[in-house]
Parts: structure tokens; sequence; C-alpha cells
């Protein structure tokens, strides 16, 4: 990787700090703190649910979430009857703008083999078991749009401000391999 | 192609291992991989499908015994060295030895990047000709196996399912990948029932939604 490095600088094809800026942006500024904010905001403003579910990433891009690997967006509803998880068997497609980039096990051979054929088997790993009855709908990003799961609001939070359900937001909550913490919890 | 990256419906690798509070990046390695993938992609060398036939280009005990950062790190060498850009000398010299060739574009700078991370590059292009299906049509995928790019995956293929979603006309990975062209196509969600996909002793209560461009569908096999 240092060789690669100083090749590529030395050779002139790249600019240390555009380097630096690249490490920067997904270090500190793009996370799944922003995918959380998109989430507290549907779950209290349902008409901001209604265009999030209709157009992704212009609702995404009301909150200034945009940008690459977040350019075509789809936010999927998690129901009593429904659960979504997202995965991307052929590589590791993710919604950079709203959750950064992805934890290595999302890009594993165990999630991307497992999530499409025994999603309850991958949810069982994440310690998550849902009722056998509920539909488990797996989306496999194979083209160009992305995914965020908008999980259910957790019972008992009908007074908490927008900051704090959003700190009960998890990352994995949004990719369906998990639920947002309970009220009360804190990550 | 039927390469490593087509992992759905594997077996063998265990449970999946969440790590708990993982880190962004983990070690400094991991940052110098993503910033020198993304920096040498913006001189317009490749594309985006390019860069993913690259990485399902590597031999499959590489590609499966690495981790994921060194999947590109190793993509990107390949790609460089294709081109002339940086040889296989001058990596393991780990200096220059031969000059520079041109790009077809010039290295980007702080404000260029920046300004690519945040605007991205949308893949939706404008057709003439209309979609082939339409919403709540029952539509079969093809039984294919080209040698080169694709993205749909083996599990999905002579499989029978519903459009669910028409998202409308995307650059074709399949020619894009091998510099034929953008040749956008219709994209579809199709939805298929865990039991088509994987037999009887499937999950009852389980969906797959895959997006296939038009190329991939065929109307529904009698």
């Amino acid at each position: 990787m240092r060789a690669l490095e100083t090749v590529l600088l030395a050779k002139g094809y790249v600019d240390p700090d555009a380097l630096d800026l690249i490490v920067e942006t997904y270090e500190t500024k793009i996370g799944p703190r922003c995918g959380a904010q998109v989430v507290a905001k549907a779950w209290v403003d349902p008409a901001y649910r209604q265009r999030l579910l209709a157009d992704g990433t212009a609702a995404v891009a009301e909150l200034s979430f945009a940008g690459r690997q977040g350019e075509h967006l789809k936010v999927v509803e998690n129901t009593d009857q429904l659960h979504n998880l997202v995965v991307c068997t052929l590589c590791s497609c993710y919604p950079w703008p709203v959750l950064g980039l992805p934890p290595v096990w999302y890009k594993s051979a165990a999630y991307r083999s497992k999530a499409v054929m025994d999603p309850r088997g991958v949810l069982a790993d994440f310690g998550v078991t849902l009722p056998p009855e509920k539909t488990i709908r797996v989306w496999d990003s194979t083209a160009e749009i992305r995914y965020l799961v908008l999980p259910q609001r957790p019972a008992g939070t009908e007074g908490l401000s927008e900051a704090r359900l959003a700190e009960l937001v998890t990352r994995d909550s949004m990719i369906g391999t998990g639920l947002p913490l309970a009220a009360g919890a804190s990550q | 192609m039927n390469g490593p990256q087509d992992l759905g419906g594997m077996m063998g690798f265990g449970p999946v291992r969440p790590e708990a509070d993982e880190p962004v990046f983990h070690g400094e390695w991991e940052k110098r991989a993503l910033a020198l993938t993304l920096a040498s992609a913006a001189l317009g060398e490749w594309n985006m499908d390019m860069g993913r036939h690259a990485r399902e280009s590597l031999p499959p005990h590489i590609y499966l015994s690495v981790s994921y950062y060194e999947i590109w790190t190793r993509a990107l060498a390949n790609m460089l060295a294709e081109r002339g850009m940086v040889t296989a000398e001058e990596l393991a010299a780990a200096r220059q030895l031969v000059p520079p060739v041109p790009t077809k574009k010039p290295k980007a700078d702080k404000a260029q990047v920046a300004a690519a991370l945040a605007k991205g590059s949308p893949y939706d292009r404008q057709v003439d000709q209309p979609a082939r299906f339409a919403l709540g049509e029952r539509i079969s995928t093809k039984v294919m196996h080209p040698a080169t790019h694709t993205r749909l995956p083996r599990y999905a293929r002579g499989k029978t399912g519903e459009i669910v979603a028409v998202h409308g006309a995307f650059v074709f990975p399949d020619s894009h990948a091998h510099g034929l062209g953008e040749q956008p196509q219709w994209c579809y969600g199709v939805k298929f029932s865990g039991r088509e996909l994987w037999g009887p002793e499937s999950d009852a209560g389980l969906e797959v939604i895959v997006d296939c461009w038009e190329p991939y569908l065929q109307d529904r096999a009698a």
C-alpha cells in the first residue's frame, strides 16, 4: 500500500490533499448518524415520511445528505408484517451518504452468501429473532439503486424529541440486521 | 462472469461476525486503500463497472481469502498496470521508474474531490424506447453465463418473478464494464419468492428483490 501510494504521488496521478480529504470525509463527516437523523424525522413528521418513501434521494437531500453512492436512494419501511434486509451479494453496494462506509461484515462472504437464502439465520447471528409469520424481504443491491431501511419506531417513545429518537436508531437497524434501541437505552 | 464475487446462496463461510464498536478504518492502510481507489478513479481511465470487473476478475482463491480493501487494492494495482500507469517493477521498487502516461482527466485536487463526493455521478439516463415490462407483470430471468461482466447473480437466473419497480433507464454494466459504451437499458426491481429461488424447503415468508436490467429478462416461461 505504501509503495502504491508513493508511486502514484511521485507520478502525479493523485493529490495528497485530496487523499486526506477523502479519508476525513468518511471518517468524520459522513456516517450512520446521518441516516439516524433521516429516520427520526420520518418518525415524527408524517409528511416527511411520505416524501421519504416516495423519493428517497430528494427527501434525504432535504437534510443535506447526498452524493457518491447515494445518487439513487430508495427507502423501504418495516411494518408489523414485513421486515426489510439489505445486501449486495455481488460486491459491497451501500448507501454511503446516509450510512457512511460499510462495515467489514457487510462486505464479508458470510453475509453476502447467506442473506438472500437464509436471512433468519443471518438475523440470528446478530441476536435478532423475528416472529415466524413475519415476511422478510431481502433487497439485493445489484444495480445503482441504494437501499435504506426505515425501522419501526420503538414502543414507549411518544414523548421523545427528534434528537433523542435519533439516538435510538442504530446503523444495523437501517440495514435490517438489527432493530432500534428500546426507549431509555443509548448506544 | 461466474466469478468469486457471485456469492448469493453459497455455503460454508460460517456465521456473520459483527464487530463490536467497529472503527471506520482498521488502521492507516485501509484509509489509504479507500483514498487511492477513489482518487485514481477520478483520472477517468476506467469507470465504476470496469472497477467492479477488475475486482471480480481476481483469482477466486485470492478473492475469497483477503479483506475487501485488499480486493480493492489488488484490483487497483492491476488496472494501473494494464494501462501502463504504474508498473509491477515500480510497485516492487516503491519508486517511479518510467514516466507517467497521459490520462483522460488530470489529477483531481482537493476542491474537485470534495465536489465529486458531494455530487456523486448519477447512472440514470433518458432513452427513447419505452419500458418493455410493466409493474405487476410476471416475467422470467434468462439463463445466461457470460464470461464477461454481468449483474444478474447466478441464484436469480432462469427464475420467475414479478416486476415490483420500474426504476428508469440506467447505464448497462454488461457493456460499460468492457468499454462498449453506456448502452442504457430499463432497470426493474423484480421480486422472487424464496421457494422460487431455493425450492420447497425455503422459508415461506422470504421474498428477494433483485434489480435487473431489461436484457436479463424475458416473457414468462410457459
